[in-house]
């Protein structure tokens, strides 16, 4: 224990020691103009669309607000969130559904709320998860299109793809991700210099050069091996584009402080304090490498849909307990089953408050974004997908109302991923198929 | 139905014929393949992206074994049981190619550090300071070839050799323009991606056959787990591998190769599931004994006994799940309580005839990999017992399912078996639950971290049970029911043939997977065997384009 505390510490002290509050500093308010909507070139601070996922649902009877608009109350599930409440919608009683295909456990949910289809096995993924076509809109010109992490230590934890077969890896260990965004090619936007490295340079020439040659390469490939290797040759691309941005001069980004160097390792394990550890860790990663503009979209995982998430000493995980737990006769619901969703909500509200904590501009990083969360089931014991609970945090470059309580009155939850690509800049007339199928706005929350 | 039926027969008859014929002419043992002219199924070509294991241990052969290969590849898919069939079908996302980017950059440093590049780079450059390209061409033509698993073309070696000198030119640093190009190299789709290449048939220009270097990697990736080495890439070129002499001749020199264990390793971490270990962790609080290091052991013990068992003994496959042979490690020894000294890496230990372990199911890493993080679970054990060992796929519960029945409010319940018990009075439930509690409840005896306990809540366990009617009464019996199920051999055999041609088995592949179980079991199921009889079989390097998942295009990919 006394291992992972050390690489929290040493990582808030690298940020402090760095003064976090750097915001307030005089010469780099010179970046932005007067407001603090745009930088100083008349760039505005781009908007930023991430995603949170907890597994496992809610106790119905003690999570949702007995309250719709402002003003809603936070029953006991959620209570750990009064300090963000300002800063999220929270969104009940919205409908997912199989339309006539099968109800496969602890995935149709999650799948219909993040594309919009329904699978039908569970290899099955429909088309494309939201945040990925909000990636491809405005995830160039940053190194990283997209930051996958998960909390879960296990990297096959993730809830983002880009069709069958073709899930986006998370990255499980926060020193690895620490690497990636601050390792040797990260360059401090700030630093009134900025000379090319010519090391960079030569890296990237060869790296052209040779996807060029082995490109030039004939070879008789069925359809789906010539898909896959096209893949491959979009991927290699990409990482030559990444090599590119990291030879132009970075926009000055007054909030981005580089975070000390993270190294240790983390234990592998699903205890929920490590869990939250790993959490709180990587988002504090996450919340910087948004404000060096190293990435606009991310995902974040908490819990799996089957949540194996732990409670040391005790000996049935969180999923095995969601099914075998008696609700108890004088509370009314899961007794233990609901610590594991509390501790689900204290990260969530760590998440938001990050993020709102963290100045930017005249506001903080979290009034620059727009963060989708939800689950897989509403009820886990019994696989229930109609009013899975979903939230979103932050304004979205002041797009979005917060603060709301919205019931959907059994209409269909992918109206909120409709309603969020549409904020997003995407232009898309419907989403999702058959009887999942949005069409209009969750018009409460637009300003 | 009827006319296949009556082909097997007919096959299984040649078969036999010929396996007398062969035994008496071909010495200590068989060559299957001989049934030229019976149909052998064809897949299509197949690209597949190369996993962790075979990384890094073509990188070991490359470059030596100091070199530190990063762990936690992207996961890929599980199809029917097998990771290697997910690899062969993956999609490549971008985030999957940069981490390759990632790795073969830490590789190309390590490679070019001080005092690994003056042995691993065959020549010193005129000039450190800039391009050599001389010297340059000798280390991209060696390493390029064994990486690529072909010669590289000319204008590809002078393309690497120009690029490699212009960027040491701009860097002033002759291994560093090579190590971008070696970075480059361990990122391209021509060493991630194993793609079958084809040509045509000498004067048979209809038909298409793998090619020399095509047929090397095959043979390399599941002989050895591992890319072909500098042996078996000349006679891929030398036409040998397409000549059956020339191919018995390569079979046998891998087949007696120390690096034909790595395939064996390979395989069973593979089929029983091992990839799982990467995220287990054990409550420390309820097993404190089972410790990071332990879990390593745990999988580590189970590959050692199999391989020993397989390799070392020539033993009979169904013997591991009841060999009283395996190996113990310190870490290890506080789950067994079997005393080692510390320090002590892994020791050849057998349990006594009074312990109710014996073979693979009884060992702590089978046990504990198949429990949840603080109490053993019946179904989860059966479940992996049916799955992974008889190739048996369990259904997933129903979505539905009413749980009131189970609750158990105050208690009552003391062991596994009585709780089990309330799944297999509601019919919902009771058909997958027989099928795999019982074979669950007979390993009771051990804990979620595979320890040995006699009772549960202060009742005695108890163990017995039967396994597709063969009855057990304690977890060694249990080893000797799944020892003689037919499933347990003819599991083996399918997966290993899948394994083997990178894709799933079909309807059609039939025949030859009949055949292999015949010849596995005239040969004392030796895994040995089966592999040389797989690896000289036609269908092994059979390919065909006419797949209709498969229309022929010649691609030239940009």
């Amino acid at each position: 224990m006394a291992r992972k505390d050390m690489t929290r510490r040493r990582f808030l002290r690298g940020m402090m020691a760095g003064s976090a509050v750097t915001v307030g500093l005089p010469f780099l308010e010179i970046f932005l103009n007067a407001n603090g909507t745009a930088l100083a070139s008349g760039a505005p601070i781009p908007v930023r669309f991430g995603t949170w996922f907890w597994g496992l649902g809610m106790n119905k009877n003690i999570f949702v607000p007995k309250k719709t608009g402002k003003d809603f109350d936070l029953p006991e599930e959620i209570e750990s969130l009064a300090s963000i409440k300002q800063h999220i919608n929270l969104f009940t009683n919205f409908n997912a559904t199989t339309d006539g295909r099968p109800n496969l456990c602890h995935y149709t949910g999650w799948v219909v709320l993040r594309s919009g289809g329904v699978p039908l096995d569970r290899g099955d993924l429909p088309g494309q998860s939201v945040d990925v076509t909000i990636a491809d809109a405005i995830g160039r010109g940053t190194p990283f299109r997209a930051l996958d992490v998960t909390a879960t230590g296990d990297a096959r934890d993730t809830y983002s793809f880009r069709g069958r077969n073709a899930y986006n890896v998370p990255e499980v260990s926060p020193a690895k991700l620490y690497q990636n965004l601050f390792g040797p090619r990260f360059h401090d936007p700030n630093s009134g210099t900025f000379t090319p490295d010519p090391k960079i340079m030569a890296e990237k020439s060869v790296l052209s050069g040779v996807v060029e040659q082995t490109a030039s390469l004939s070879r008789s490939l069925g359809h789906e091996d010539k898909v896959r290797l096209d893949q491959y040759f979009t991927g290699l691309r990409d990482v030559e584009n990444q090599l590119a941005l990291y030879l132009e001069k970075p926009e000055p980004r007054p909030a981005c402080q580089k975070p000390g160097v993270i190294d240790e390792e983390f234990p592998s394990g699903v205890d929920s304090k490590l869990v939250a550890q790993r959490h709180e860790l990587m988002t504090q990663i996450l919340v910087m490498a948004l404000a060096c503009n190293q990435t606009k979209v991310f995902n974040m995982t908490y819990a799996n849909s089957f949540a194996n998430t732990v409670k040391a000493g005790y000996d049935k995980g969180h999923h095995t307990i969601t099914h075998e737990e008696i609700e108890d006769p004088v509370l009314g619901y899961q007794v233990m089953a609901s610590w594991f969703n509390r501790r689900a909500m204290e990260s969530w509200a760590y998440f938001v408050k990050q993020f709102a904590d963290f100045p930017e501009g005249d506001g903080s990083l979290l009034d620059n974004t727009l963060i989708y969360a939800h689950s897989d089931q509403n009820y886990a014991k019994i696989h229930s997908i109609d009013g899975i609970p979903m939230f979103t945090a932050g304004t979205a470059g002041g797009r979005l109302k917060t603060g709301l309580h919205v019931d959907g009155g059994l209409t269909p939850g992918t109206r909120l991923p409709f309603t969020l690509q549409r904020v997003m800049g995407i232009d898309v007339a419907s989403w999702g198929e058959g009887a999942n199928r949005a069409t209009t706005d969750i018009s409460e929350i637009l300003v | 139905m009827k006319n296949r039926n009556s082909f097997k027969k007919r096959s299984a008859r040649i078969a036999v014929l010929l396996f007398g014929l062969v035994a008496l002419l071909g010495g200590g043992y068989l060559v299957l393949g001989l049934l030229e002219g019976e149909p052998v199924h064809a897949g299509p070509p197949t690209v597949k992206l190369i996993n962790q294991s075979q990384y890094a241990n073509t990188i070991a052969y490359v470059f030596g074994e100091d070199i530190s290969v990063p762990p936690q590849f992207p996961p890929v898919n599980r199809i029917d049981g097998l990771l290697a069939l997910g690899s062969a079908n993956t999609a490549i996302t971008p985030g999957v190619v940069e981490r390759f980017y990632r790795y073969g950059n830490q590789i190309a440093r390590q490679v070019m550090e001080p005092g690994r590049r003056e042995y691993l780079v065959p020549c010193n450059p005129a000039n450190a300071e800039g391009a050599d390209a001389q010297c340059a061409t000798l280390f991209i033509e060696q390493v390029g070839r064994l990486l690529y698993r072909r010669a590289l073309q000319e204008e590809e070696v002078s393309g690497y050799v120009t690029m490699a000198g212009s960027a040491a030119d701009t860097v002033n640093d002759f291994y560093l323009g090579l190590t971008y190009v070696l970075t480059a190299m361990l990122a391209s789709s021509e060493f991630v991606l194993i793609a079958d290449r084809l040509e045509d048939v000498p004067g048979k220009p209809e038909q298409h056959r793998l090619d020399g270097y095509s047929k090397a990697s095959r043979l390399s990736f599941f002989l050895w787990n591992s890319s072909p080495d500098e042996q078996l890439l000349e006679a891929a070129e030398s036409g040998e591998l397409h000549d059956r002499a020339g191919l018995e001749r390569q079979v046998e020199r891998m087949l007696s190769a120390p690096k034909y264990r790595e395939s064996i390793r390979g395989f069973f971490a593979d089929m029983l599931q091992f990839d799982e270990f990467e995220n287990l962790a054990k409550d420390s609080l309820i097993y404190p004994a089972y410790s990071p290091s332990a879990s390593e052991d745990a999988a580590e013990q189970i590959l050692r006994m199999i391989t020993h068992h397989l390799v070392d003994l020539r033993g009979d496959y169904r013997d591991i799940f009841t060999t009283r042979k395996t190996y113990m490690s310190n870490a290890l020894g506080a789950l067994y309580q079997v005393p080692v000294d510390p320090g002590v890496d892994f020791v050849p230990y057998e349990f006594p005839r009074s312990d109710s372990r014996a073979g693979l199911l009884s060992h702590v890493g089978f046990l504990s990999l198949h429990s949840h993080p603080g109490r053993s679970s019946p179904t989860v054990r059966g479940v992996g017992v049916r799955e992974s060992l008889l190739c048996q796929p369990v259904p997933l519960p129903p979505p539905n399912v009413d749980f009131s029945n189970f609750e158990d409010p105050a208690g009552e319940f003391k062991t596994a078996r009585e709780r089990l018990v309330r799944h297999s009075s509601d019919a919902a439930c009771a058909n997958c639950h027989m099928i795999t509690d019982p074979v669950g409840l007979g390993l009771e005896n051990f804990d979620g971290a595979g320890q040995f306990r006699t009772t549960e809540n202060g009742v005695v366990i108890d163990v017995s049970g039967e396994l597709d009617g063969i009855p057990f009464h304690d977890p060694a019996t249990l080893g000797e029911a799944v020892r003689n199920n037919p499933a347990t051999t003819a599991c083996l055999v399918e997966r290993m043939f899948a394994h083997s041609i990178n894709r799933q088995i079909q309807f059609e592949d039939r025949t030859v997977v009949e055949r292999l179980e015949k010849r596995f079991s005239k040969l004392g199921y030796r895994v040995p065997e089966l592999m040389r009889n797989i690896a000289l079989d036609e269908a092994f390097f059979a390919v065909s384009l006419e797949e209709e998942s498969a229309a022929e295009e010649i691609v030239s990919v940009h």
